[in-house]
């Protein structure tokens, strides 16, 4: 039996103890009709040995390819000690740290957690983490309605993630929240400073860098949103923080909340998750944030303590009036990426930032010197940026696939106005061979044509 | 200590970072940062040092009996990690094409199946990341069915007074009102008080069952009739599933829609407060809305079906595929356990509350529904003890710690006053649980001997009982250098 370490001998005492006659007559509460659950579809069990083998089999069927895709989830360096001390069973088998007292590990973590993202994000509070940066986002979106006690609209430029704008959508759509969606300009590839009257409004959704890799005019956004009674919700990628503005210097007064995906700080791509959402504020609305928070204290003796706090927000106080339902969020990987953001510090945060942008630009120089290729937008960029094909996307995605090659994401189905735009990705791990051998064989794909 | 005050200027753990700082002279200077975020300068062995340290300052199922209700703390497989985190899965991303995922894919498909098949659903979605979003796709799937029928008068959720907390908040999260009912003296749902609430306002009934107090709702079947009857829809909260793994099939007590926590009956980690993840399963006239991506097989291969494939879909719960790495680690947890071992979880689940039920009672301890059959979890009320010494379920639980037991789950469910919800799971071997008894039986009578010492429990951790006031009013969310 696995995982269960009762002998014969065990079960005898223990029903006599219950006085019960048998197992079976633990469940004598169970309308007889109900008892069945005969399972079909689950098969034998395996022993470990067996498993390790379908595993090893089923992880080498999906190898590793040579990986140019960013578009939300980024590939960076790990270093070893990361995973190996989150996995270590006093992290990886705890609860949510309810009794404080045997709890302190985690609770001093988060706390650490919180400080680095309220000062890499500019912001005064952190929370303990979200699910992921989609769902952060329609948080965000939620917590800013809640704020604003006005209109409940949310403007949201289309150079947000097309997922995280669907994941948006499916969590406040029960709301009568309306997302007001915001165009690009096709030259730069951002979102203008909108000059109609765009009415009452919460909040605005300002990306940057944006889902393509442009730098939006944040400052500009930011003073608008705010000349017009909005707040602004930034939605940011964590690496780049160590390089761009913060969002809490954003115009004259800053975002008021920071959302975005901590996968980049240390969670492996791993087939999209378990990734985290981070949600960042200024104090004034830490009592509208959603999903849990450690607060710093003292116990009987005034030592120095870490507990869960403001728990009045959260549904197992609030239930029907919290601020959102999140119970569990993603803490083993919130230690992953406080021990990731301890190791790199600033300068290695922000030598994997410049590396992997220097990588991005070198690689989209190698490429525009192919003929039929060139670079969608005029503007500055962030360690992503878009290509235009002379041709279909599709087929040369295919025939760099067979190279071995994953060229970047096809924007076809998301943006046709676009044309044949690929979004493309160099982080610090490609190497110099790496990036001449996509551009190879983009060569090769496109002459072969 | 915390990390930055390990913190030197300019010191670094140079073998994690690019050599050199690469040219970014391309970026205007009023875009970028001017100032360097607070993160720690520390050496590799310094920041090592520190989180091996912290680690060892939590409890964890790993080094304690941790009988928290509710959150079925089995046994983590350490096989289940180690094969999920097999380079091959870890590399891949999420964007990359179903033909390089095949074996990620296949893994997810049959992981449906299985789950299919466990719960008695039509369908399984993996989508959701923890119960709360499963709970919020299956009442959004409520709300889809009743929406697309025109029946736009259903604007009430029925959630009985014992449900947990994210189950009003998923509600109101969809849109809708919340009506609470009461739960009678045997730890059921009030019957008189349901059949009174339901109407053609009622979009459905949410239920935990075993409900939180650790009881079977033996009325199950005229639950379902009765909510079907009004034309509501019935959901099932799965976080119990451990209790009826392989013996009961929600999908055979009529439910439509249901959320598993696979963080807890399918044994993947807590991880000190998550990632966890909440498939939904979903009866055949809830179909058309699963939340995407669902996987399917196509001719020998899977792929992904999103959006265009199931048009009238909820829609996403996250921008990828949930908690992939979570789903694996059930996935193969349910591999080794087989149907012969799904079918044991529950019944040496059972044993062992049960045991445990009568070895406390015994004991001499208030069982909050002694006439009811425990299910996996039971309730303990101290509320005797509470009147006669003064000592709670707090201070029980925090003296609990120093024996070097992780407490049962305190003030939950709220009803039953002074409460710990038992839940020793089907891992844990007899001699764990009379130690526990005996821990138990102790401070039970140091309660009655020296109560204040009791009260000022824990006095074996790192720190002593902490001041929640406070915490919650001089707010210290973030660490602040000194000058
Ligand atoms: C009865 C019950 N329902 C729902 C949940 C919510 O699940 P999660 O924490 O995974 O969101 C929990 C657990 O926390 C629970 O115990």
């Amino acid at each position: 039996m696995p995982f269960i370490p009762h002998t014969d001998a065990d079960v005898t005492q223990m029903l006599a103890a219950i006085g019960a006659p048998s197992i079976d007559a633990l469940f004598d509460e169970i309308p007889a009709a109900l008892r069945s659950g005969k399972l079909t579809q689950v098969p034998e069990a395996m022993t470990e040995m067996e498993i390790d083998r379908l595993m090893q089999e089923r992880a080498e069927l999906d190898g590793r390819q040579l990986n140019f895709i960013g578009a939300g989830a980024y590939e960076h360096h790990i270093p070893a000690a990361v995973w190996q001390i989150t996995t270590r069973g006093e992290f990886y088998s705890a609860y949510t740290p309810y009794q404080a007292e045997a709890s302190q590990g985690t609770l001093q973590l988060i706390y650490e957690y919180q400080t680095m993202m309220a000062s890499l994000t500019g912001m005064d509070v952190s929370n303990a983490s979200l699910y992921d940066g989609g769902s952060a986002l329609a948080e965000a979106v939620l917590m800013a309605v809640r704020a604003h006690k006005g209109a409940m609209r949310v403007l949201m430029p289309k150079t947000v993630s097309p997922l995280y704008r669907a994941v948006v959508r499916s969590m406040v759509k029960n709301q009568h929240i309306e997302l007001v969606e915001l165009d690009y300009d096709r030259v730069s590839g951002t979102t203008p400073v909108p000059t109609a009257d765009m009415g009452d409004f919460a909040a605005l959704v300002i990306p940057q860098p944006n889902f393509f890799g442009a730098l939006e005019d944040v400052d500009a956004l930011t003073d608008w949103a705010h000349a017009h009674g909005g707040r602004v919700i930034a939605l940011t990628n964590p690496t780049s923080l160590a390089l761009l503005k913060a969002p809490g210097q954003w115009g004259a007064q800053g975002a008021d909340i920071v959302v975005g995906d901590g996968q980049p700080l240390g969670a492996p791509l791993a087939n999209g998750g378990p990734y985290y959402g981070f949600m960042t504020c200024k104090q004034a609305l830490v009592r509208q944030m959603p999903g849990r928070i450690v607060g710093r204290t003292v116990d009987l003796d005034g030592k120095q303590g870490f507990t869960l706090t403001l728990q009045a927000r959260e549904q197992h106080i609030r239930r029907s009036k919290a601020t959102s339902n999140i119970c569990t969020n993603q803490g083993l990987v919130v230690t992953a990426s406080t021990i990731y953001m301890s190791l790199l510090g600033p300068q290695g945060l922000k030598r994997v930032a410049a590396a992997s942008h220097a990588n991005t630009r070198s690689l989209l120089a190698q490429l525009c010197a192919i003929p039929g290729v060139k670079q969608a937008f005029s503007g500055h960029c962030f360690h992503e940026a878009v290509l235009q094909l002379d041709r279909p996307v599709a087929p040369v995605l295919a025939a760099l696939q067979a190279q071995g090659i994953l060229g970047g994401h096809d924007l076809g189905a998301d943006y046709p106005e676009l044309g044949n735009a690929l979004l493309i990705c160099a982080t610090e791990t490609k190497t110099a061979a790496d990036l001449q051998r996509y551009a190879q064989q983009l060569s090769l794909a496109l002459n072969n044509k | 200590m915390l990390i930055f005050e390990h913190s030197r200027p300019h010191r670094a753990a140079h073998a994690q970072m690019p050599a050199h700082t690469a040219d970014i002279s391309d970026l205007p200077a009023s875009l970028l940062r001017q100032d360097e975020p607070l993160l720690p300068q520390a050496s590799e062995m310094d920041v090592v040092r520190h989180y091996t340290r912290l680690s060892q300052k939590n409890f964890s199922i790993d080094t304690q009996f941790y009988p928290l209700g509710s959150c079925t703390m089995k046994y983590n497989p350490r096989a289940c990690n180690s094969l999920a985190m097999l380079p091959g899965f870890l590399a891949r991303h999420p964007f990359a094409p179903a033909a390089t995922g095949q074996g990620f894919l296949a893994s997810m498909y049959e992981l449906q199946e299985m789950l299919k098949d466990v719960t008695g659903m039509a369908g399984v979605s993996l989508a959701p990341m923890a119960g709360a979003q499963g709970e919020f796709a299956g009442v959004a799937m409520i709300r889809a069915y009743h929406d697309a029928r025109g029946d736009h008068a259903r604007r009430e959720i029925i959630v009985p007074n014992a449900a947990h907390g994210t189950n009003p908040a998923t509600a109101v999260m969809c849109g809708y009102t919340v009506r609470e009912i009461p739960t009678d003296k045997e730890g059921a749902v009030d019957m008189e008080a349901l059949q009174a609430a339901v109407g053609p306002h009622t979009a459905g009934l949410m239920l935990t069952n075993p409900s939180t107090l650790g009881v079977f709702e033996k009325n199950i079947q005229q639950i379902q009739k009765i909510v079907h009857d009004a034309g509501g829809l019935l959901y099932y909260d799965g976080a119990n599933l451990n209790a009826i793994l392989g013996r009961v099939k929600p999908g055979d007590m009529g439910f439509d829609v249901i959320h598993m926590n696979l963080h807890k009956t399918f044994s993947t980690p807590h991880g000190g407060g998550g990632p966890g993840a909440g498939p939904v399963g979903v009866a055949a006239r809830l179909l058309p809305y699963m939340p995407v991506p669902v996987v399917a097989r196509e001719n020998g291969l899977y792929r992904l079906l999103v959006e265009g494939d199931i048009p009238a879909t909820i829609g996403r719960m996250s921008a990828n595929h949930g908690n992939a790495g979570v789903l694996l680690r059930a996935y193969i947890y349910a591999r080794m356990l087989g149907a012969e071992g799904m079918h044991r979880v529950a019944e040496f689940a059972t044993l062992n509350a049960n045991y445990l039920l009568a070895e406390l009672q015994k004991a001499g301890f208030d069982i909050a529904f002694p006439t009811r059959r425990a299910s996996h979890e039971f309730i303990v009320t101290l509320k005797k003890l509470k009147d006669e010494t003064g000592v709670s379920a707090m201070d029980f639980a925090k003296r609990l710690l120093d024996y070097g037991y992780h407490a049962p789950t305190t003030y939950f469910p709220m009803l039953v006053p002074e409460c710990l919800l038992i839940e020793p799971t089907e891992t844990e071997s007899k001699e764990t649980l009379d130690a526990f008894v005996t821990a138990m039986k102790t401070i039970l009578a140091e309660a009655y001997a020296t109560p204040d010492m009791v009260k000022g429990a824990p006095y074996t951790q790192p720190v002593r009982r902490l001041d929640d006031v406070k915490a919650a009013r001089e707010l210290d969310l973030v660490w602040q250098p000194a000058d």
